[in-house]
């Protein structure tokens, strides 16, 4: 029976990379999931892009769920996402936010002039300060924050037509059905 | 045109080696001497076409073949020879055909320095040689082709890597290679010993040389890496536990467990089913290492582009080879325990507490590796494990080890007198404290460095003390075979690196200073003179270099040039500078200037001294020599009076 | 006795090249040589998220200098080791420490060592004790060539 231990040790271990060969063909492996889902949203407050003196905080957006997006300028898949946002985010039935990460002014007004700007409103976090508390650490990023201001989903990477229709989309229907 | 024929030779390659594996097994089963001698040149021909495949690879490259993917993938015109040669390995597929070739090199070794092995035997090593040959041909044929072209051929490459145009990188994988695969001789070997049944110990005496040989060349090649590591990217350190840093230790830690376990087993007969079952570990673990570096499931800095497919084919190759032999241990290993006995103090006793505590060591290892992966799959959360584990319980471990070491030669097989040993202990032990006290008063309390220094006085003193018993009772000429001999260096080699870790660990003192040129910054007592930038060029590279001038009390020590290098396809590569010594190292990285339009004005450095460093890879060299001086005993490689007797004797008594 | 650099061209190159990488080489305005130790010795310990197999003390990502400058200032607010570690974890989870938490969920990880090293320890003594049950052997004749 020992000399059997062996071979069903190695049984266990090849099941085991099996599933991490299965895993990452379905995952992101350098995705790390965040630990803020379900606990509050940290108590922001940024500028806008187009009107910095005018700020967004947190309290003022409590009532109603909405979208955080994080993008910037100098980032590669936020230009693979954007068509999908420009296309889709209208039809999310709620706001949609641009968290300008990271990035100078000048060069993401530039940008979203000729992408076009899906967002009902952008704000600024030129340093990234405040994306720490977010647990951001590259873009492009969603939140999905509830009315009490809740942050409910995260997707890291970018949105893609399946992702919206499969995660974010009920996602945003849970929270509709929950606070009329 | 010549790549075709590349591809034709692997083929052909793949055609011999499923001969090599098949025909001599079944001769072997069948007792059917043409078959069994089908072996030896299907490993040959085998060999020819492999070596043909692999010389053509290097022709493309030197040849600026770019109508090669991988050739144009991994090279352009400014890229020069020696690196272009390097660059045949520098990726997945040019690896895996390196692979094979070194497999080929240490089977042609085995079919030409065995005329000693009985043919039966022979016929199944080579079989065995020829089913894992037949695997990795087949993987790069079928996944892998590093032959595939790119058409329409464009008129220059990309690039290697930057970090891999450096000699040490040149090097590193081909000896690494050496030693992975060379532990494929002693699997081999142990299963034409479970296949053949029967249980004479002189099956292991011929695998000892092989798989010290082996282990010897992953010595090497581990150091290589820690070395090429520590110059070539700019960190300053040596060794982070990387997963595919574990994947070459994890072999190489069961590797040193099963060349004592061999030992015993030569020597004694005594644990023969765990001598075998760690030599089906220690290639198991080279193939699994093979396999994580290439599958993607692991965040590394060296995996290979992963690939599903590809992954997938080699857990299967891994299934049937690792699988189908640890089955067969299961069924045909010894069951009953053989061999002479032995006391608990002894020296039986002693390596199979060093097994012990090396198995867990390479266990441990595995654990930690695969662990963020067993997180994924019970759902545990994303956990990662790095340096501190490891770091924490690998030196628990090796602790006992240590603590035996000095004790090792003076053990008698079978039954130890106490007498010789408590000598041993005082006398080590006495001068590990006084070193140790000493010690205390040059380093200011640093316990590892205390530490370190007992640690290495201890076991550095055990070998002296048996060196100058030896000296005193043998008559030239038969003082120290070479199978000693080797030990003695590789445990010599232990205390060596014992010095370089520890010291090196607790006294390196490393900052992050801002100087405008003519400023001085002070580290380790050495005086770091910053001198500005100039620019230089390289054959494929342009480089803004910093001159730092280093002194201490006054006296100059050395002028250093730490570079920012950017190559053709602007890549950019930090060349740190490193000033060598026997007692440190200084190390000097340039970072960024503070203002980019200004670089002749302030600019980011970091400094490090490091004390001892290279003692750690001078030990490791210890270990790799003592490896190769072993495998080169006569004793191995020539039949027994004995034995011969034996013979005589039985077919005499035949006719 | 900085050398003549061109401008122009090569500036220009120094300056993409210079913005691509924010290097992890990062004078921060320590107040002795044991608070820049404690800053190398937790910056160590942690992961850089962006270049995940580096830590943040030699990362070079945007993201890990953002982190940095993390640490340091909660280490400036007077924040001990483990509440800056929680902090960080509050934000990205356990994957950002390299020294993973023992808890429930790495009792496997921390313990499994042990549990091996007993295991074997077992099967080492019950094989020590059975060979040496057979009979005491005679001990060795040492004639030096047969060590």
């Amino acid at each position: 029976m020992g000399r059997l231990l062996p071979f069903i040790g190695f049984v266990l271990l090849a099941g085991l990379l099996g599933f991490g060969i299965w895993w990452n063909s379905s995952h992101d492996p350098t995705a790390v999931p965040s630990p803020l889902i379900n606990k509050p949203a940290p108590a922001f407050v940024l500028p806008r892009l187009d009107n910095p003196a005018q700020t967004v905080s947190k309290d003022a957006m409590l009532g109603k769920p909405y979208l955080i997006n994080v993008f910037a300028s100098w980032c590669f898949a936020c230009g693979e996402e954007h068509p999908v946002l420009m296309a889709e985010s209208k039809t999310f039935g709620v706001p949609v936010i641009g968290y300008d990460y990271k990035d100078d002014p000048a060069d993401a007004k530039a940008w979203l002039a000729q992408h076009g700007n899906p967002y009902d409103l952008v704000i600024a976090d030129p340093s990234g300060h405040t994306a720490i508390d977010f647990g951001v650490y590259g873009a492009p990023e969603t939140f999905l924050i509830d009315s009490k201001g809740v942050i409910r989903y995260k997707r890291i990477g970018p949105l893609t037509p399946d992702v919206i229709a499969q995660q974010l989309k009920p996602a945003i229907d849970a929270l509709q059905k929950e606070a009329p | 045109m010549t790549p075709e024929l590349g591809q034709l030779a692997l083929i052909l390659a793949l055609l011999l080696a499923i001969a090599q594996s098949t025909l001599p097994l079944l001769g072997a089963w069948r007792g059917n001497r043409a078959l069994m001698a089908v072996a030896r040149p299907a490993a040959s021909g085998q060999a020819v076409f492999v070596a043909l495949a692999f010389a053509i690879l290097v022709w493309a490259f030197l040849h600026f073949d770019f109508s090669v993917q991988y050739v144009a993938d991994n090279s352009n015109l400014q890229l020069p020879w020696y690196y272009r040669i390097a660059a045949v390995w520098g990726a997945h597929e040019g690896s895996m055909l390196l692979w094979v070739l070194i497999l080929n090199v240490w089977t042609v070794a085995l079919a030409l320095f065995s005329r000693q092995l009985p043919e039966v035997f022979l016929a199944r090593v080579l079989g065995v040689l020829g089913i894992i040959s037949t695997g990795f041909l087949a993987f790069i044929l079928f996944t892998s082709n590093p032959f595939g072209r790119l058409l329409p051929m464009p008129p220059d490459g990309a690039d290697l890597n930057p970090v891999l145009q450096d000699p040490g990188m040149t090097f590193h994988p081909p000896v690494l290679y050496m030693g992975y695969v060379g532990f494929s001789v002693a699997f081999a070997f142990s299963i034409a010993a479970l296949l053949g049944g029967s249980m004479e110990q002189a099956w292991v005496r011929w695998a000892r040389p092989w798989t010290n040989a082996a282990w010897a060349f992953l010595s090497c090649g581990i150091v290589a890496g820690s070395w090429w590591s520590y110059a070539e990217l700019g960190w300053g350190g040596w060794w982070f536990w990387d997963p595919v840093e574990n994947a070459s230790f994890m072999p190489w830690l069961v590797g040193v467990a099963l060349i004592h376990a061999q030992a015993v087993t030569e020597k004694r007969g005594s644990l023969r089913a765990w001598t075998i079952l760690l030599s089906l570990f220690a290639f198991s673990l080279s193939l699994l290492g093979t396999f994580l570096v290439r599958s993607g499931i692991l965040t590394s800095v060296h995996a290979f582009a992963s690939d599903p497919r590809r992954g997938t084919f080699i857990l299967g190759f891994l299934a049937v080879v690792v699988g189908g032999s640890l089955l067969l241990y299961a069924l045909r290993a010894p069951k009953v325990a053989g061999g002479k006995a032995f006391a608990l103090v002894s020296r039986e006793s002693a390596i199979l507490i060093g097994n012990l505590m090396f198995t867990v060591a390479a266990a441990m290892v595995m654990l930690g590796t695969l662990f963020p992966l067993l997180g994924d799959a019970l759902n545990l959360g994303k956990i990662s494990v790095g340096p501190p584990y490891f770091g924490l319980l690998f030196p628990l471990l090796m602790l006992p080890v240590i603590l035996l070491l000095p004790f090792g030669p003076y053990l008698r097989w079978g039954k130890s007198d106490t007498p010789v040993l408590k000598q041993v202990l005082v006398r080590a032990g006495i001068a590990a404290l006084a070193c140790a006290l000493l010690a205390a008063f040059f380093v200011q309390g640093q316990l590892k460095a205390i530490a370190g220094v007992a640690s290495a006085v201890w076991v550095g003193v055990g070998v002296a003390l048996y060196i100058v018993k030896r000296w005193r009772e043998m008559p030239r000429g038969r003082r120290y075979p070479a199978e000693m001999a080797g030990m003695l260096l590789a445990h010599a080699g232990v205390a060596v690196f014992l010095i370089g870790v520890m010291l090196s660990e607790s006294l390196s003192v490393t900052r992050d200073v801002r100087m405008t040129p003519g400023q001085v910054a002070t580290v380790g007592g050495y005086q770091f003179h910053f001198d500005g930038v100039t620019q230089t060029t390289g054959p494929n590279w342009q480089a803004v270099q910093g001159v730092v001038t280093v002194t201490r009390n006054g006296a100059p020590v050395a002028v250093m040039h730490p570079q920012k290098r950017t190559y053709v396809h602007e890549q950019v590569q930090t060349e740190s500078a490193v000033d060598p010594g026997i007692t440190r190292d200084l190390y000097v990285a340039l970072g960024e200037p503070m203002d980019p339009n200004h670089v002749e004005r302030a600019w980011a450095l970091r400094l490090y001294t490091k004390p001892f460093i290279r003692w750690i890879w001078a030990g490791g060299l210890f270990m790799m020599l003592g490896g190769f001086v072993s495998a080169a005993d006569r004793r191995f490689r020539v039949k027994r009076e004995a034995e011969a007797a034996q013979t005589i004797t039985a077919t005499v008594q035949e006719a | 006795m900085g050398g003549l650099l061109r401008k122009g061209a090569w500036l220009a190159l120094m300056v993409v090249s210079g913005l691509a990488m924010a290097q992890a080489i990062d004078p921060l305005p320590f107040r002795d040589h044991a608070e820049e130790l404690r800053f190398q010795h937790l910056t160590g310990e942690l992961r850089c998220l962006v270049c995940q197999d580096e830590d943040l003390a030699d990362s070079n990502a945007d993201f890990a200098r953002d982190l940095r400058h993390k640490v340091f200032e909660l280490m400036q607010q007077g924040k001990s080791d483990a509440q800056i570690k929680q902090y960080l974890v509050d934000r990205y989870s356990d994957f950002v420490l390299y020294d993973p938490p023992v808890n429930p969920r790495t009792w496997l990880l921390w313990f499994g060592p042990l549990l091996i090293l007993i295991a074997g320890g077992v099967a080492v003594g019950y094989t020590i004790n059975k060979r040496s049950r057979t009979g005491t052997p005679a001990a060795p004749a040492d004639n030096g060539d047969d060590w």
